[in-house]
């Protein structure tokens, strides 16, 4: 991610010395998350953490829709399989398949307003802006390329929009002031635990501004950490702790049932 | 209400996974099979994620049926020596079906291979429980006297050494054929990830002529060691056993049984084996169904870490 970043860095310079003309002003990006650790507990269903943004040393008089923000949050990088079913002799059969290799296992991408809307593609596709720009094995290639018109790719973005694992809001993000937004940052009970970068851009009139990262970690606590951990680090006498838990619950509701 | 589940790293809600356990549970005491071949799919599609569902279910399937044996145990319906000469043959038919099942994964045909598999056992298993049952049940309403036991026949398997008295079961056979079914039921559970009581009831009662409900409980018994046995291997092997799913599941599970094994004892044998009969049969349909309809998403996503 950060030769990716470096990329996109080195991309922009270019850019931003041949065609754009470099913004007047050096604004600034500063963010605050509302919580850097989220606990999961037995009653945990997701929850939503709330990011605040400030654009420092913007130029007077600005109004609001100056400036866009785009807020992307990426769960632990994960390896995926998708497969495409093809009828063979009548039965509808796994056939090919493609594999996408560390892409976030949860993706929720928070705007002011649609993708489409706050650049030209590629300066969504160098920094990554959107659901399709997230799952595509970026090369030095890329970046000059068109992207191919994938089903495998736009399958795999259609089955994890559905699990709910992937959301775009382009209302996600609201501007109070034109300096100051906010951005609700939703984190689903189906979280894997781990590192969730939240990352932060500033743009305007489809160029960038700023960058801002920050980082959540999400982890089991209490019981639920308990059990994860003896599930990994004892696993004969946690099996045998199972084993013995289904003897025992068959006993009890044997005994309770005796009076026959 | 919701709970979280800290293996399968997601919240559900706890009075669906009890009721699933308890009426899943009330099948199992029932019939005297595992019930594993109802669970594990609609675990699936509540979203727990396979590794986790196949390797919880076991301890379900366990504390059912430990209530379940128990029960028929004390009314000396469970064939405790016919049992161990089943489990031994059912030892090494899961140690080959672990192996088989390896194979297969190698293969990357796994899932069409469980699906046919499935289809061709289900079909097979519950059309011939269900024509035998209602030809028993049509020969009732007749008023002619069943004919389930024929002293005068001998089939193939009569001829072979190893001859043992199974007092509870009422047969003198060899142990050969039985630790045949028992390798048969452990090697077909292994791969199909199912518990092979679906099998294992209807193989003794049309091929060893033991009794229904002796049948049902010995079945009971051999699910249990297996699904113990099956709980512990999946904990050291894939690490994906659920221990706060399987208290729920197992919770609703041994209640589920109780009741089971009373309904199953109070009604007629003939009946018990037309309804199991269906249910196969219900299932057999829908997996066939799954397999020929179009699908409604052509594409299929799954973690690659989960399965390694």
């Amino acid at each position: 991610m950060r030769r990716q970043g470096a990329i996109g860095f080195f991309a922009a310079l270019l850019l931003g010395a041949g065609s754009l003309a470099p913004p007047a002003a050096a604004e600034r990006l500063v963010t605050s998350v509302s919580t850097h650790r989220v606990l999961i507990t037995s009653n945990f269903t997701g929850v939503e953490l709330v990011l605040f943004g400030a654009i420092d040393e913007a130029p007077a008089g600005v109004q609001i829709g100056a400036y866009d923000v785009v807020v992307s949050v990426r769960g632990p990088a994960r390896s995926f399989v998708t497969r495409h079913k093809q009828r063979v002799l009548g039965l509808w059969v796994n056939a090919d398949s493609r594999e996408f290799d560390k892409v976030p296992s949860y993706l929720a991408v928070m705007s002011n307003k649609p993708i489409a809307e706050i650049g030209p593609t590629e300066l969504l596709r160098r920094y990554r802006i959107g659901l399709v720009y997230n799952v595509l094995p970026l090369t030095a290639n890329d970046v000059a390329e068109a992207p191919p018109e994938d089903s495998f790719r736009a399958a795999f973005l259609r089955v994890k929009t559905n699990e709910g694992a992937y959301t775009a809001d382009s209302k996600g993000v609201t501007f109070l002031t034109p300096r100051f937004f906010r951005a609700a940052v939703p984190i689903p009970g189906t979280a894997q635990t781990g590192d969730y970068q939240v990352e932060t851009l500033l743009i305007a009139k489809g160029a960038m501004l700023a960058q801002q990262q920050t980082a959540i970690e999400v982890v089991k606590t209490g019981f639920e950490a308990v059990v994860a951990q003896e599930a990994k680090s004892h696993r004969f006498f946690y099996g045998l702790g199972v084993a013995l838990l289904a003897l025992t619950t068959g006993l009890i509701a044997t005994l309770l049932f005796r009076y026959d | 209400m919701p709970i979280y589940l800290p293996i399968a790293e997601l919240p559900v809600n706890i009075f669906l996974i009890l009721g699933l356990g308890l009426a899943i549970g009330f099948i199992s005491g029932m019939f005297g099979i595992g019930g594993g071949f109802l669970m594990t799919p609609l675990l699936i599609l509540l979203g727990i994620p396979p590794a986790v569902a196949v390797a919880s279910v076991p301890s379900h399937m366990a504390a059912a049926s430990f209530s379940g044996a128990y029960s028929y145990g004390r009314k000396r319906l469970l064939d405790m020596g016919l049992g161990l000469v089943l489990l031994s043959g059912a030892m090494l038919g899961t140690a080959s079906g672990v192996w088989f099942f390896a194979l297969l994964r190698r293969a990357g045909q796994l899932d069409l291979f469980i699906a046919l598999a499935y289809i061709i056992l289900l079909s097979v298993v519950g059309a011939l429980t269900t024509a035998e049952s209602v030809r028993a049940i049509a020969r009732a309403w007749r008023g002619t006297p069943p004919i389930l036991r024929r002293p005068g026949t001998h089939a193939w398997f009569h001829g072979l050494p190893l001859k043992l008295r199974f007092r509870q079961s009422r047969i003198y056979v060899s142990a050969i054929p039985i630790m045949m079914i028992g390798f048969v039921a452990g090697f077909i559970g292994a791969v199909m990830g199912v518990g092979g009581g679906f099998l294992l009831v209807p193989a003794l009662i049309y091929l060893m002529r033991v009794p229904t409900t002796v049948a049902v409980g010995t079945s009971l018994f051999l699910t249990l060691v297996t699904m113990l046995v099956a709980t512990v291997l999946h904990a050291v092997e894939n690490r994906t056993v659920d221990a706060m799913l399987a208290l729920v599941l197992m919770t609703g599970g041994v209640f589920g049984a109780q009741f089971g094994a009373r309904a199953g004892l109070a009604i007629r044998a003939e009946q018990l084996r037309l309804l199991l009969g269906l249910i196969i049969i219900a299932v057999g349909v829908r997996v066939a169904a799954d397999l020929v309809n179009p699908p409604a998403e052509l594409f299929s996503v799954v973690s690659k870490e989960i399965w390694e």
